[in-house]
């Protein structure tokens, strides 16, 4: 094949990813001129984002007008233990409100309070009902919404230009295997599409990754196919780096029978409208776990955590609220002591707690979820349900304030791939609000980079060549392993080794195993044609989740301490010292490395919303002291 | 526990394509989906399938079971006899692209024809005020995944390739129905247009749309037939037609 049979398309900006990072990104971008193209592996509307059920965090006090963005902050901050890069977590908690009512502007129908405001709900970690929904479909309310106003620009189009998709085009079900460099700058991406395994190419002086998480790296996990983290491994090959890669996050419900829906979510919805965790012995087990730093803000007795769902003024939260990673642990813990259900879970029931029609009506997909796929009425019976892997908090390190890809100028990031926001730990519904806020961020740092008045590199046919020969690698060789076999075996290992609860001796061996697995990687041989072959779309997205499951493995096995989705049982405290780094991973040859930085130090004026107390738990006594110098 | 079950699974492309026969294990609680996917890891790598969720909340899966549209993650294997021979085949109404994916671009394309929502001028952002009441009716219409299996199975597009240009489709006809009863929207006409430019009036009310739908959303009861009603009203009686897009809450039941 030579360069002049590739399809070629020249952008100003290209998106990859279609989920609510992606959209938003895209609609900052053409809105302000520019000719933006939407690159997407799955069909238009059906990015994970899709998915997302309890809903979007936004500081608007629509229910307690006592939230504002301070508190949110405060949150966000805790949930993550502290490590998040302070900055995203103050503009995430600013913005919000305004990307929410933006939604509401573009026609999204959130559900409404008796003043007919959008309404809001209570989720973990948050302490004001925050998460505006729609019943528990909010991802296809959000997906819906940011397709429908593509759409509507698309329109504009077609009645000024006669061509609706002259500056704003989706290219749906192309995988993107490179982001193209010159210089060390983008130029581009390369890929295929996946209906005809047809190569294309698209030059951009500016790229934006929005590709999502990572979950199909490990076995038991709530993601989709698309999982498979390949905005890390781009990026990371592009020259860029990955942080905070051990946090991930493992979502206490997910289904765990039967084995064919083992992984898939149970929303956090269901324990925010009511329901608790009981053990085989019918135990409310979560009064048991709440640690040492949360005592002070969950309720240690039934009955006030029951009082607390009518007044929460004057009653501390229940603890099946506490922040996921606790929980987590907590249902890992009852299960590993013999107190778990028949099937290796414990209970979670909603039936005894609320009127059957008030279930159907506040958690119908969940309803209609357990009915479908496991016969199970959700509100006659409990559920069953333990840990599923359901979100990278870890990432492509980014400039707070433009989404830029530290070290990659033209790259930018944005939504769950980009690293820092959630510090070890993401609150539910802290998610949705991180894609439009970031998203919207990422395209007008795009169009900032386009209009600096640098001169951008050209792409050169060298880099296409080689883009292309990686692609057909897998057709040329022969005898080698089929890549199903590989990736069952990767799913084994990380979830064994470099699960829920890590420790050294497992970490040292996952490493050992994954180089066993690069080197077969290498060898994977596609059998079948170019035409829609998943055969060869999972030999690529193999080597994506290789690169990321070597990072968590690599920062997990050098974190030497517990901290939100990162517990390791040999060292199972949280340590200040730990709060003041980074593990940054970047490519190093073939493989990857990670490096301890220091982490950024919140602004007094930040620091100064919290109760020095509070900090205490978290800081060295020299950082309370700078941080407490002068302002108080 | 794993039993042996037979599919017969059509396999090709736009050209040409026969069935074939596969034995497969099927395991407790499973759906068609993962039966398919087993034969795609152990026997045929390049089985050609779309999915994402598993959950039956993104509309990907869509193929024909038995002759019937279905999501394949939620068609449960159970509910087959333990012998039968499971056909499993792409959408019919759209042209194939490899074994059971179908290139359903129709649908966006005729997504592109539907004017937009078109909120009030000077409405500020946190200043809309609605009532959950009247957000209900639109909101039944939102929960549409797109799985265009309500599209697949009326009859008015399905063997009838002709119609196609001047036929919306069930899911489009919600769409409209939904942002002509979305209580903000400004749009007028959204009804006539349905009728005059999305090809309402070839519907004949059939309900074989509301039948496929896996959200179960009432397409013809509580879209297509209320605005079919209208556009008859509105045709005889031009004030009552004004009246009620001044009063938008009564929507249109
Ligand atoms: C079941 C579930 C429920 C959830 N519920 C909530 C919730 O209630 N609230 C909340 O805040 N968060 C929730 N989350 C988390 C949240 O949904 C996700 O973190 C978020 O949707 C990710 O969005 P995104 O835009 O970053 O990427 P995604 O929506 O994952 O989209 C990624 C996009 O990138 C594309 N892509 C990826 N790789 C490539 C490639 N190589 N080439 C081309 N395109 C590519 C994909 O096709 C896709 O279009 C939930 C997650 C799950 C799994
Ligand atoms: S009711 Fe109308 S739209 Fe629905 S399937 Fe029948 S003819 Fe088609
Ligand atoms: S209306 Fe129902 S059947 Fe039609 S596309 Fe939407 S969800 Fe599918
Ligand atoms: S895979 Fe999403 S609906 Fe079936």
């Amino acid at each position: 094949m030579t360069n002049t049979d590739i399809e070629r398309y020249s952008y100003d900006v290209v998106v990859i990813g279609a989920g609510g990072a992606g959209l938003r990104a895209a609609v900052e971008a053409r809105e302000a001129g520019f000719r933006v193209a939407i690159i997407c592996k799955s069909l238009f509307g059906k990015a994970h984002t899709v998915m997302a059920e309890g809903g979007i965090a936004a500081a608007m006090g629509n229910v307690n007008s006592s939230d504002n963005w301070q508190v949110h902050f405060r949150d966000t901050m805790r949930g993550g233990k502290f490590i998040n890069n302070w900055r995203m977590a103050e503009l995430h908690a600013k913005e919000s409100p305004e990307r929410v009512w933006e939604l509401e502007m573009w026609g999204a129908l959130f559900d409404r309070t008796k003043e007919g405001k959008i309404s809001q709900r209570n989720f973990g970690g948050h302490e004001y009902p925050r998460l505006a929904h729609v019943g528990d479909r909010t991802g296809l309310e959000l997906i819906r919404t940011m397709q429908q106003h593509i759409v509507a620009l698309q329109q504009k189009d077609a009645k000024e230009y006669g061509d609706a998709e002259i500056n704003l085009k989706v290219f749906a079900e192309v995988t993107i295997t490179d982001v193209l460099i010159e210089n060390g700058a983008a130029t581009g991406v390369y890929g295929y599409r996946r209906e005809t395994g047809s190569e294309i190419l698209f030059e951009a002086p500016a790229v934006i990754l929005a590709t999502g998480g990572i979950g199909k790296s490990f076995k038991v996990t709530s993601n989709s196919w698309e999982g498979t983290g390949d905005g890390h491994a781009l990026a990371l090959r592009a020259g860029g780096k990955l942080i905070d890669m051990e946090f991930v996050q493992f979502h206490p419900t997910g289904m765990i029978w039967p084995p064919s829906v083992r992984g898939i979510l149970v929303t956090e919805s269901v324990r925010g409208d009511g329901g608790i965790l009981t053990n085989s012995e019918g135990k409310r087990f979560m009064f048991d776990y709440i640690p040492e730093i949360f005592k002070d803000k969950y309720a240690d007795t039934a009955e006030e955590a029951d009082r607390w769902y009518k007044d929460q003024a004057n009653n501390r939260r229940p603890p099946e609220l506490l922040p996921r990673d606790e929980v987590a642990r907590a249902i890992n813990s009852e299960v590993k002591a013999g107190r778990g259900s028949p099937h290796g879970g414990v209970y979670l029931d909603v039936s005894s707690r609320l009127p059957a029609e008030e279930i159907k009506r506040r958690l119908p997909s969940m309803w209609h979820q357990f009915k479908e796929l496991a016969d199970v009425d959700i509100t006659e019976v409990p559920m069953e349900v333990g840990p599923t892997c359901h979100y990278v908090m870890g990432g492509v390190q980014v400039d707070p304030d433009t989404a830029a890809a530290v070290g990659v100028p033209g790259l930018f990031a944005a939504g769950e791939v980009a690293g820092g926001m959630h510090g070890s730990n993401r609150l539910g519904g802290n998610s949705l609000s991180d894609l439009l806020v970031f998203g919207r961020r990422a395209g007008f740092g795009a169009v900032a980079y386009l209009k600096d008045g640098s001169t951008k590199p050209k792409l050169s046919d060298a880099i296409v060549a080689k883009a292309h020969a990686r692609l057909n690698a897998p057709f040329a060789r022969t005898g080698g392993e089929n890549p199903y076999t590989i990736h069952q075996e990767l799913q084994q290992t990380t979830n064994d080794l470099v699960g829920i609860i890590r420790i050294k001796s497992e970490l040292e061996a996952a490493l050992v195993k994954l180089q066993e697995f690069r080197t077969r990687i290498k060898n994977v041989t596609v059998t079948g044609g170019r035409e829609y072959n998943p055969g060869f779309h999972l030999a690529f997205d193999l080597e994506n989740m290789l690169i990321v499951s070597e990072c968590i493995a690599r920062s997990g096995l050098a974190r030497e301490e517990s901290r939100g989705g990162h517990t390791r049982e040999d060292f199972p405290k949280m340590d200040p010292k730990w709060r003041q780094i980074n593990l940054v991973c970047a490519a190093d040859g073939e493989g990857t490395s990670s490096t301890a930085k220091p982490a950024t130090m919140m602004s007094k004026e930040l620091a100064g919303l919290f109760d020095p107390d509070e900090l205490a738990k978290y800081f060295t006594d020299e950082e309370l002291a700078s941080v407490k110098g002068g302002s108080n | 526990m794993g039993r042996q079950v037979k599919l017969r699974i059509w396999r090709g492309n736009k050209e040409n394509g026969d069935f074939q026969n596969v034995n497969v294990e099927a395991n407790e609680g499973e759906v068609v989906l993962d039966v398919i996917h087993r034969v795609q890891a152990t026997q045929m790598p390049d089985l050609a399938v779309r999915w994402n969720c598993k959950a039956g909340k993104c509309g990907s899966c869509s193929m024909e079971i038995n002759g019937k549209p279905r999501l394949a993650c939620m068609t449960r294997m159970n509910t087959f006899e333990e012998d039968e021979t499971i056909t499993v085949t792409p959408l019919r109404a759209f042209p194939v692209i490899r074994d059971l994916v179908t290139d359903v671009s129709f649908n966006y394309k005729k997504a592109l024809e539907i004017p937009a929502y078109s909120p009030p001028a000077n409405l500020g952002p946190g200043e809309a005020r609605m009532e959950q009441i009247d957000v209900e009716r639109s909101q039944e219409f939102r929960k549409c995944i797109e799985c265009f299996l309500c599209q697949d199975t009326c009859h008015v597009i399905r063997d009838h390739e002709e119609n196609k240009k001047s036929f919306a489709g069930p899911r489009f006809f919600i769409r409209i129905a939904e942002l002509d009863m979305h209580p903000l929207d400004t749009l007028r006409n959204r009804k006539r247009t349905a009728q005059e430019e999305h090809g309402l009036g070839m519907c004949n009310i059939t309900k074989c749309c509301t039948e496929v739908c896996p959200e179960h959303i009432r397409i013809t009861d509580n879209a297509i037939i209320p605005m079919k009603e209208r556009v008859v009203d509105q045709k005889y009686d031009p004030i009552r037609w004004l009246g009620s897009k001044i009063s938008k809450r009564e929507g249109i039941s």
